[in-house]
């Protein structure tokens, strides 16, 4: 019974601390479709200081970025190839791939997510995915 | 003890203290705000109860709810406010007026991965879609639009490229559909404060709301 007393507080602790996320950039996706799986922070992607210096057409049609978080499936292999992200990080455009930290900077176990969206604003029900997949806030 | 007996007291004292728990955070975040309680009202009865709060605008990596602080490359990322420095501000998103930047030339993001020199394909055609409420039609630019991104961004995937092909509502655009893809995800967000950004036509002078079938049919109007 204690166990199940624990769980009740903590699920009430996350519910309340969960609003408090809104406070990253607007637009900042968080991408962790396997990085707790491997042990790494998830990467954090900051769309603000990536569109100061390329339009969305560079990314969203020449790259291929599909417009949906986690979507698309990154990898290392893919980033190494020079896919996504290794399109620029790759020594040439941007720095290389072996600064870990500054993409994998996520706290570990945030979910897969872009932040400040409008779906997070509503009032709670809208929480819940439309398609039923848990998509988080 | 039976398992079921186990399980039935497990649940009470789990609710029971949940309970506990809800009071007692409801009383920490008052004395945290500082609400004073007025005459024999309830707390249950205050103001904003679903109220959802901006906590701290473009915050820095370190504090943003995201960024893990014990990461030492986080405390290397720039924070947002020292790039945003002398761009056009506005209400809401990036609080940052994004096409104002471009135009006033204040940004001049790349159109091509590495040459800089690469001019963007822009088309100025303004699209009206006139809306059936009481709030401004909706014009949409493809200027500002094709300055940022490529036609196959939206069409036709998002949009038939054809006048009023497209079925859009306030409601889809919300969920993330049409308009939405964008608008409340990376460009400006659907607040109070952005509506008439997308609802720019007036409506005409003598322009009423259409009158709901319904309540032009009942006999006691
Ligand atoms: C340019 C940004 C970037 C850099 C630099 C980077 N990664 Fe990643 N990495 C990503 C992204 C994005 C993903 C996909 C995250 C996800 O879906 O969980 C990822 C996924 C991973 C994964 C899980 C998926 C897989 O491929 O097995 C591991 C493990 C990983 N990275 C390790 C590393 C290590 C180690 C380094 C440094 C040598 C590194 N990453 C550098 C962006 C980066
Ligand atoms: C440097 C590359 C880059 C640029 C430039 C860029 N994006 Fe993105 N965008 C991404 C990445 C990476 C993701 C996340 C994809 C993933 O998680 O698989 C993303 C995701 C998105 C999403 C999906 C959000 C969701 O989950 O619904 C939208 C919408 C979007 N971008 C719009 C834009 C717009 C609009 C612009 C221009 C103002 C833009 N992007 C510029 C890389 C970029
Ligand atoms: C179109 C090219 C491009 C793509 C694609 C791209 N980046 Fe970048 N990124 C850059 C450039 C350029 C910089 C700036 C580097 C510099 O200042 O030298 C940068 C910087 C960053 C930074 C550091 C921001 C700061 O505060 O200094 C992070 C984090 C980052 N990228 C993550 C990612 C991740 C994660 C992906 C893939 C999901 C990605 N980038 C894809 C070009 C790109
Ligand atoms: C941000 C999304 C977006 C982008 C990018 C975009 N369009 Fe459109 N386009 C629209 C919308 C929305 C409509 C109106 C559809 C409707 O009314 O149902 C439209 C309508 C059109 C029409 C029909 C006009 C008419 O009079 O019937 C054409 C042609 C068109 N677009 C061409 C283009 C071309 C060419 C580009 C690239 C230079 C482009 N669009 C880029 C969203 C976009
Ligand atoms: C593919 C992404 C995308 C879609 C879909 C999209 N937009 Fe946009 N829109 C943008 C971007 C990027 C900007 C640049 C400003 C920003 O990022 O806030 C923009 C800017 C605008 C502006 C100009 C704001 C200004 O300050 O002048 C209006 C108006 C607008 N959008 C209306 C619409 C309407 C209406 C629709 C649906 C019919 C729509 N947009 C669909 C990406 C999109
Ligand atoms: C990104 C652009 C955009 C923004 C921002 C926006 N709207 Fe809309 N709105 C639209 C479009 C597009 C339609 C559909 C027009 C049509 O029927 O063709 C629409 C339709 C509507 C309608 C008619 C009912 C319906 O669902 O079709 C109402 C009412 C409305 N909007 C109110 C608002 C309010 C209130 C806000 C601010 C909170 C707002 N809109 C912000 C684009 C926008």
């Amino acid at each position: 019974m204690f166990k199940s007393a624990i769980i009740g507080l903590l699920s009430m602790m996350a519910v309340l601390l969960l609003p408090q996320m809104a406070k990253a950039e607007y637009a900042d996706v968080v991408i962790n479709n396997y990085s707790d799986a491997a042990g790494m922070r998830p990467a954090v992607f900051p769309h603000w200081y990536h569109r100061i210096r390329f339009r969305c057409k560079v990314c969203h049609a020449d790259l291929g970025f599909e417009f949906k978080a986690g979507g698309n499936k990154i990898t290392m292999a893919k980033i190494i190839d020079g896919q996504f992200c290794g399109a620029c990080h790759n020594g040439e455009i941007s720095w290389s791939v072996e600064n870990c930290g500054m993409c994998h900077s996520g706290i570990p176990g945030t979910p897969t997510s872009i932040h400040g969206s409008t779906v997070q604003r509503l009032v709670a029900p809208t929480y819940k995915a439309l398609d039923g997949k848990s998509k988080p806030k | 003890m039976n398992i079921g007996k186990k399980l039935l007291i497990s649940v009470a004292v789990g609710s029971v203290l949940l309970f506990a728990g809800t009071i007692a955070t409801a009383a920490e975040q008052k004395t945290a705000k500082k609400v004073e309680k007025k005459g024999n009202v309830s707390s249950a009865n205050t103001f904003n109860r679903l109220l959802k709060k901006e906590k701290m605008r473009n915050a820095g990596p370190a504090d943003d709810g995201v960024h893990d602080a014990a990461n030492d490359s986080t405390h290397v990322l720039q924070p947002p406010l020292i790039a945003y420095d002398g761009l056009p501000p506005s209400d809401f998103g990036n609080y940052i007026n994004w096409v104002k930047a471009l135009d006033g030339g204040q940004l001049k993001p790349r159109y091509d991965l590495s040459d800089p020199d690469v001019e963007p394909l822009i088309m100025d055609l303004n699209i009206v879609r006139e809306v059936k409420a009481s709030v401004a039609d909706v014009v949409f630019p493809h200027k500002p639009h094709t300055q940022w991104l490529h036609c196959s961004n939206c069409h036709p995937k998002i949009f038939i490229p054809q006048r009023n092909a497209n079925v859009m509502s306030m409601s889809a655009i919300l969920l993330g559909q049409k308009c939405g893809v964008c608008h409340g995800k990376v460009s400006f967000p659907i607040t109070t404060k952005s509506c008439k950004v997308c609802h720019s036509k007036p409506k005409p002078k003598d322009w009423k709301p259409p009158k709901s079938e319904a309540s032009l049919q009942t006999p006691w109007r």
